[in-house]
């Protein structure tokens, strides 16, 4: 009887997961009726959805290339710290690094003001470029660390024989690196493809206008501006063919995986310019590093004379931050210490759907019964939980797995199962990837600008949608100071949560 | 009495059979050239391995319980204790799932007096050494209060003299028990000394036990093979 019990709960978690995201997404179909023709606006938007992917994978992957190779190959201080530095931006929140990269290529950035110097021009940053510098600044240090690790994987006897038989650069790419770039790139490319798809807050803040909107934001401006549900529910399920579209691509590639560490290793090599390397590494140090610095600089006057707004923002998004948490993990937990297969499934539900497509068919739902903007915070982290549920599992469930094969037999043998089981053996050894999922679905709970701007009332705002409106009204330094408090917020949640996993977690 | 009857053990190409008994508080050595299905023999009377045939404890069958339900506690080639829990937590677990009581807590201090480690209790594995580690999973062998005991070369990473120091244990403590002890071993010598009856796994047979001696004075062509006498 218990065990039917234990069972049934990942199947209870499955099902949740399950009607949170395909009963939103039924909603949305059954509100468009099915696929109607689109006008020419939205035809832009598809266009450019997909034409700004493509550049974006092929920019961050191109650029990627040098880069990774000259930190496989090149030993510095400071090179640890700057692998950190490439995780950094996957739990930085869009709008932060946005402000970031106007305080420096914007038009009155200080790339701008350099070129004054000189008597140029300055930069315009709206539109497609703008877009993909944005987009660059997120997915090239993703690109990176998994070419990295395509790297890391060629056996170091390769590069040795290669040095005895004195390869130049050339034979040496094209008989030792190319053959793992072909390998690796195609599925790096094809993930960064998949998540500027879904690109909401850069095309918001730095696109807009017919020439430079996305599908997501169509959704949003058709919501927002003309107040059309039925062509919000006609885009979004537009969004839900590309999206869907591109995951069963994407399946279809190998993909790689970055893992989460363990990119330490420097092969020894006896080629390259270090001079070529040294300024490929100098590039992308500074182009991470410098939005980050204006925002501290920009940030740290006005931290201390913000608004109450943004502060009542704050408390509001760390609720919803901590509800994602608990959300995230309660579901989560059940799935990835079951050993079923179909649990995968469940975790590819949350990459498939984006959070504009859920929040219209949320906003559909609730709608009839509700006001939505009653609700806008515990939707938000709900549909942050669901995002962060694939990721999660993949943090988890390979832990669990592992956990199991070193040391179920011993569990078994002395009849540990059930709560004790997880009691005795699973929490304690699980502690570290759980402190570590917590800190990631923390972080990017509290850093999304999405689901949100369908759902607030002028009232309610979490951090990064008051960050957001401060930019709109042109509150520069209130914004940056807002945008400083949301990067403390987010790392320091994310610290926590890493840091309470690894405490205490000696063997 | 462990009764094996008609055991068949099928894994793709690999099979072995056993048909046999053992007496109660008998110490059986099993000896047999590596891959030979030493192990696997001791996990499918323990259930861990899928068998045919059927496996009885003083007359009941044993088949289709969980491992942790049969009347067996098992020592494995590593991995015996929980990286994470103290030397008394890791012992504790053979009394209770829950928190122990002071009883418990005397007992299981006293279980690892008894295996040398007086005073031991808040280590963690890795605290201990490879030797030390062995005497904690044979305290919780001596409270977990099972009848047979199945070792699956638990002290082979140890060097020789700590491995016949902990035999020696292991013999002492059967003895005091009254366990039935089932061992695996590649160490003729050990088996000599520790064990009454063998028991050869080669060919896809685990042959009936024989005595020790008889064995070794008239050892049939699989053992002079494995021998390499």
């Amino acid at each position: 009887m218990a065990d039917r019990l234990r069972g049934l709960i990942p199947l209870i978690a499955a099902a949740l997961v399950g009607a949170a995201v395909l009963l939103p997404l039924a909603a949305v179909i059954w509100r468009a009726g099915g696929l109607s023709p689109l006008d020419g606006r939205s035809w832009d938007a598809v266009w450019f959805t997909l034409w700004q992917a493509a550049l974006s994978a092929a920019l961050s992957v191109g650029l990627a290339v040098p880069v990774a190779r000259a930190l496989a190959r090149r030993r510095f201080r400071g090179r640890a710290a700057l692998v950190a530095l490439l995780g950094a931006p996957f739990i930085l929140p869009v709008i932060v690094a946005i402000l970031g990269l106007l305080a420096v290529f914007g038009q009155k950035g200080w790339l701008s003001d350099g070129l004054a110097l000189f008597g140029l021009p300055a930069v315009k940053i709206y539109g497609l470029h703008g877009v993909l510098l944005a987009h660059v600044f997120f997915n090239l240090p993703l690109a990176t660390r998994l070419l990295l690790q395509g790297w890391r994987d060629i056996p170091a006897e390769r590069f040795r024989l290669a040095a005895t038989l004195g390869f130049r650069p050339w034979t040496m790419f094209r008989l030792i690196e190319w053959p793992m770039l072909r390998r690796i790139a195609p599925g790096a490319a094809m993930v960064i493809f998949v998540i500027c798809l879904s690109s909401f807050a850069v095309a918001l803040t730095l696109g807009g206008g017919p020439k430079a909107t996305t599908v997501e934001l169509a959704i949003y401006q058709a919501f927002r501006f003309d107040f059309d549900i039925g062509k919000a529910a006609q885009l979004a399920v537009v969004q839900l063919v590309l999206a869907g579209a591109a995951a069963l691509v994407a399946m279809r590639l190998t993909l790689p995986e970055a893992g989460f560490g363990g990119l330490d290793r420097i092969v020894s090599r006896w080629d390259g310019s270090r001079l070529l390397d040294g300024f490929w590494i100098a590039l992308v140090a500074l182009f991470l590093l410098l939005p980050l610095a204006a925002i501290g600089l920009r940030g740290a006057g006005a931290l201390v004379s913000l608004p109450a707004s943004v502060w009542q923002a704050a408390l509001y998004s760390v609720c919803v931050s901590l509800g994602a948490v608990l959300v995230t993990l309660t579901l989560a937990l059940p799935l990835a210490l079951s050993r079923r297969k179909w649990v995968e499934l469940v975790g590819l539900l949350g990459i498939a759907s984006s959070p504009l497509v859920l929040g219209t068919g949320l906003y559909l739902m609730i709608n009839p019964f509700i006001a939505p903007w009653d609700v806008a915070l515990p939707v938000t982290a709900a549909v942050n939980a669901v995002m962060a549920l694939p990721f999660v599992l993949r943090i988890l469930r390979p832990a669990a797995a592992q956990i199991e094969a070193e040391h179920g037999r011993l569990a078994d043998s002395l009849d540990l199962h059930g709560l004790a089981r997880l009691r005795w053996l699973v929490l304690p050894r699980l502690r570290r990837p759980l402190g570590f999922a917590a800190g990631l679905t923390g972080a990017l709970a509290m850093g999304d600008l999405g689901v949100i701007t369908l759902f607030a009332d002028p009232d309610t705002a979490t951090l990064p949608l008051q960050m957001y409106r401060l930019m709109g009204a042109y509150r520069m330094d209130q914004a940056a100071g807002a945008a400083l408090l949301l990067l403390i917020l987010s790392f320091g949640l994310f610290w926590i949560f890493d840091r309470g996993g690894r405490a205490r977690a000696d063997t | 009495m462990l009764t094996l009857e008609g055991l068949q053990i099928t894994q793709d190409d690999f099979r072995l059979s056993a048909d046999w008994k053992v007496a109660t508080g008998t110490r059986v050595a099993i000896i047999g050239p590596s891959g030979g299905g030493k192990s696997t023999l001791l996990a499918a009377i323990c259930g861990f391995t899928p068998a045919t045939g059927r496996v009885l404890w003083q007359g009941a069958a044993l088949d289709g319980m969980a491992p942790g339900k049969r009347p067996i506690a098992m020592l494995f080639q590593d991995q015996n204790l929980f990286p994470h829990l103290t030397a008394a937590q890791n012992v504790g677990l053979a009394l209770s799932q829950k928190r122990l009581t002071t009883d418990q807590q005397r007992r299981v201090a006293q279980a690892l007096a008894r295996v040398g480690l007086a005073g031991f209790e808040d280590r963690k594995p890795a605290q201990l050494s490879g030797g030390q580690q062995s005497r904690v999973a044979l305290a919780r062998l001596l409270l977990q209060d099972r009848p047979l005991w199945l070792l699956d070369e638990p002290f082979a990473a140890l060097g020789p003299g700590l491995r016949s120091e902990m035999l020696a244990l292991v013999h002492q403590i059967a003895l005091e028990v009254g366990a039935t002890v089932l061992m695996v071993t590649h160490d003729p010598e050990d088996a000599r000394k520790f064990a009454q009856l063998i028991v050869v796994v080669d060919q896809g047979v685990a042959q009936a036990p024989r005595d020790v001696d008889e064995v070794f004075e008239n050892p049939d062509q699989a053992l002079q093979d494995y021998l390499g006498r």
